[in-house]
């Protein structure tokens, strides 16, 4: 599958400041897509660059293999992290100048969202202010009018913030149902369980540079370390784990046992298959216990960033 | 429709939707009538309460002279001791006492002449009580030195120079006031313009930024457009606030004068009279003659155009100043700093309107501040009136478009960088490197 959106080695200074270091991405179509990196790492910048809020030193952006233009902006719904409406307007008043601002027609504007906010159950907010809403029901406006025009690459910064877990469960829903549908998400956040629970393809930024990107699959098998939780009842469990220390690198583990088993990480060396280990094991003992611990996105995250510090 | 009308759009509207705008727009020429009617009630309350001064006259030289006005009475008191007029003075509850000495020589009599009072006399009745002493002082010693006054009074000249240009315009000290009146009310307008709705602009910057909507606008418009569609739509908002304020205030004026116009008529028909004798003697008639000559003699076309074009490209000046300001700061509380650099040249400049301008028109500081971008809307809306060459005009008219232009690049810099900037007051030094970004 072909990409969406591709930046080809954008820089951007601010003053002595390197914002973003010649960083290439491509986001295929209809993936989600996972920006990560910590604080100040240059995440914004890279989607301020494509929203055309921000222009690039070097390097240059394509959508669609086309080089990003104005028009390109009715293409694109963004949820920036700093957001905000409004406070004495009335919601569906704001929501129709935002929508027009992306170029819908008045009517068509008014069609949309009164499906979506049917759909997000809001409908008898048109005609409030802001201000008497919660932050989390300005979050759902602010949602709708992101995806309102149906833009082939939305952007989310840190969309779960600002609300609760019933909320941000049916937020992540509508994601997934927009992917369905054929759009393709940039998705940036801190939060690495969502990033698990959505993201097909990451790209990791850290001090400006891309560090690490591609399938979020092929990271983690390239992350793997062949380490294996294991548990087993034995007799003598400090005689056991002296022995297995002879022949296997191991780790104790986090994980308690249910019943007082020996608990413990086992790292295979090469030419070693888990078929052996386990073999060896269950000669050992009562084996209760045996996973292949498979990188989080938070552990790749925390590798990758003290790697490259 | 395009971005730029959808922005003037919502900006007009929800200016002139708002509450307080509301409130403001329609309470303001009522506060000003209301205002302007108690000023009035209170002088008039002032001027109708009757003073009575003393006289005591040893000399017996003087006090024929004074007599009664409608808020003065003079009472002569005679055969009493200076001590026994202050009592009788202070116990008939008058407002003072003159007091002349016995003197004989005019010379020394006149500095011995003293007002004795409960509280210290206000300052205009002691210099009304010195004019006339003063006068009748010197008619009294020029009659002494033998001089013939009747010869002095006939001898009397009264001297009003006709003035005229070079190229046999003709005007006259009224046409000065005229244009002054004219000069100086476009000069003020654009002045007060600019402050009202060039802090509303700030306001309304800083509003989206504290909101922190302006990543989720800009993400859909130029930050230039969002900049223009804000400095125009609170124009029109500011202009049509400007227009209820006159159409109010000028229902106003004829239902006050509708009211009290009558009452005056009935009351006052004796000063009625007076008015219209004035009105056919003939220097009055000439005056007024004056006056409508100076109208006529006003350069009209000029006058509009130039008001326009000095009043939007000065306006537009300042307020991409003041967007560009509301854009580098989080609160208004940090907008001072960069506010003085913006109020100075407009202070400037109409005090360089009031005292230089009405002065001398076209001499040095009226014409060179009439060039300095930052001061010449004003000063030169001031000079107009006077007749400015029109190469002068379109020279400034220049040098201010060209300085708008760069101004506007430089809010939008300014602007562009400083709406997505959060956190931290910027320094003019970190303003300078914006520029760079």
């Amino acid at each position: 599958m072909g990409s969406l959106l591709e930046a080809h080695a954008v820089s951007k200074k601010f003053g002595e400041h390197t914002a973003l270091n010649k960083v290439s991405i491509a986001v295929p179509k209809g993936s989600i897509f996972g920006l990560l990196g910590p604080n100040g790492a240059g995440k914004t910048t890279l989607i301020r660059i494509i929203n055309q809020i921000t222009m690039p030193d070097t390097g240059h952006v394509t959508l669609d293999g086309q080089a990003l233009q104005p028009h390109h902006i009715k293409d694109i719904g963004y949820l920036p992290e700093e957001r905000g409406l409004y406070k004495s307007m009335k919601v569906g008043e704001q929501a129709m100048y935002l929508a027009r601002l992306k170029g819908l027609s008045k009517s068509e504007a008014k069609e949309r969202l009164l499906y979506w906010f049917d759909r997000l159950e809001i409908g008898d907010w048109w005609h409030k202010k802001i201000q008497e809403l919660s932050k989390g029901m300005a979050q759902k406006v602010q949602f709708i009018v992101t995806v309102l025009h149906s833009p082939k690459l939305l952007i989310f910064d840190e969309p779960f913030s600002g609300f609760d877990p019933i909320n941000a469960n049916l937020i992540k829903d509508e994601i997934l149902n927009l992917k369905a549908q054929g759009a393709t998400v940039i998705f940036s956040t801190h939060r690495m369980e969502s990033v698990e629970e959505l993201c097909d393809h990451i790209a990791l930024i850290h001090k400006s540079n891309k560090v690490l990107d591609g399938k979020l699959t092929d990271i983690k098998r390239q992350y793997r370390s062949h380490t294996y939780e294991v548990g087993i009842r034995a007799h003598n469990h400090d005689a056991l784990q002296n022995e297995l220390a002879q022949k296997f690198e191991v780790t104790p583990t986090n994980f308690k046992s249910l019943e007082n088993d020996l608990m413990l990480n086992i790292k295979l060396s090469n030419g070693t298959t888990p078929n052996d280990l386990l073999g060896y094991l269950s000669n050992k003992g009562q084996v209760s216990h045996f996973v292949e611990l498979i990188p989080s996105a938070n552990d790749i995250f925390i590798e990758a960033v003290k790697k490259n510090s | 429709m395009n971005h730029l009308a959808l922005i003037i759009q919502r900006e007009y509207l929800t200016k002139v939707k708002n509450k307080s705008f509301i409130i403001m727009t329609i309470l303001s020429p009522l506060i000003m009538m209301a205002l302007v009617a108690l000023v009035a009630y209170l002088s008039q309350l002032n001027n109708t309460k009757e003073r009575t001064i003393s006289i005591l006259d040893k000399s017996a030289l003087v006090q024929e002279v004074f007599e009664d006005t409608e808020t003065t009475k003079f009472v002569v008191l005679e055969g009493m001791s200076l001590k026994e007029a202050k009592i009788a003075s202070k116990e008939s509850n008058y407002y003072g006492l003159l007091f002349i000495e016995d003197v004989n020589d005019i010379d020394t009599l006149s500095t011995r002449i003293k007002f004795f009072s409960e509280e210290p006399a206000s300052l205009s009745i002691i210099s009304d009580l010195e004019n006339k002493l003063e006068e009748e002082l010197t008619n009294l010693k020029m009659q002494e030195e033998g001089i013939d006054l009747v010869k002095i009074d006939a001898s009397k000249v009264r001297v009003n120079i006709g003035q005229e240009s070079f190229v046999g315009e003709k005007t006259s000290k009224v046409d000065s006031v005229v244009k002054l009146i004219f000069g100086g009310l476009a000069g003020y307008l654009l002045f007060m313009f600019i402050i009202i709705y060039g802090n509303m602009i700030m306001r309304s910057v800083i509003e989206e930024k504290t909101s922190r909507i302006i990543e989720v606008i800009i993400s859909s418009v130029k930050p230039m457009q969002l900049m223009l569609g804000k400095i125009i739509g609170t124009s029109l908002a500011g202009i049509t606030q400007f227009v209820i304020w006159i159409i109010l205030g000028a229902v106003l004026m004829t239902g006050m004068s509708m009211i009290f116009g009558v009452e005056l008529t009935q009351s006052n028909a004796a000063q009625q009279e007076l008015i219209k004798q004035a009105m056919e003697s003939p220097e009055v008639s000439m005056e007024i003659q004056n006056v409508l000559m100076a109208f006529y003699n006003l350069p009209i076309a000029n006058l509009i155009m130039a008001f326009i074009l000095f009043f939007v490209s000065g306006y537009l000046l300042y307020s991409s100043l003041y967007a560009a300001i509301g854009a580098a700061v989080d609160n208004e509380t940090d907008t001072q700093q960069f506010m003085l650099p913006i109020l100075m040249p407009l202070i400037l400049a109409v005090y360089i309107g009031i005292f230089t301008v009405i002065e001398d028109p076209h001499g040095t500081v009226s014409t060179v501040f009439s060039f300095i971008p930052l001061t010449s809307p004003v000063v030169m809306l001031m000079r107009i009136p006077f007749g400015v060459p029109v190469w002068q005009q379109l020279l400034s008219l220049g040098i201010l478009i060209g300085t708008f232009m760069l101004t506007v690049w430089f809010a939008a810099k300014v602007y562009r960088v400083g709406i997505l900037m959060y956190g931290k007051k910027p320094s003019y030094k970190e303003l300078y490197k914006w520029l760079k970004y």
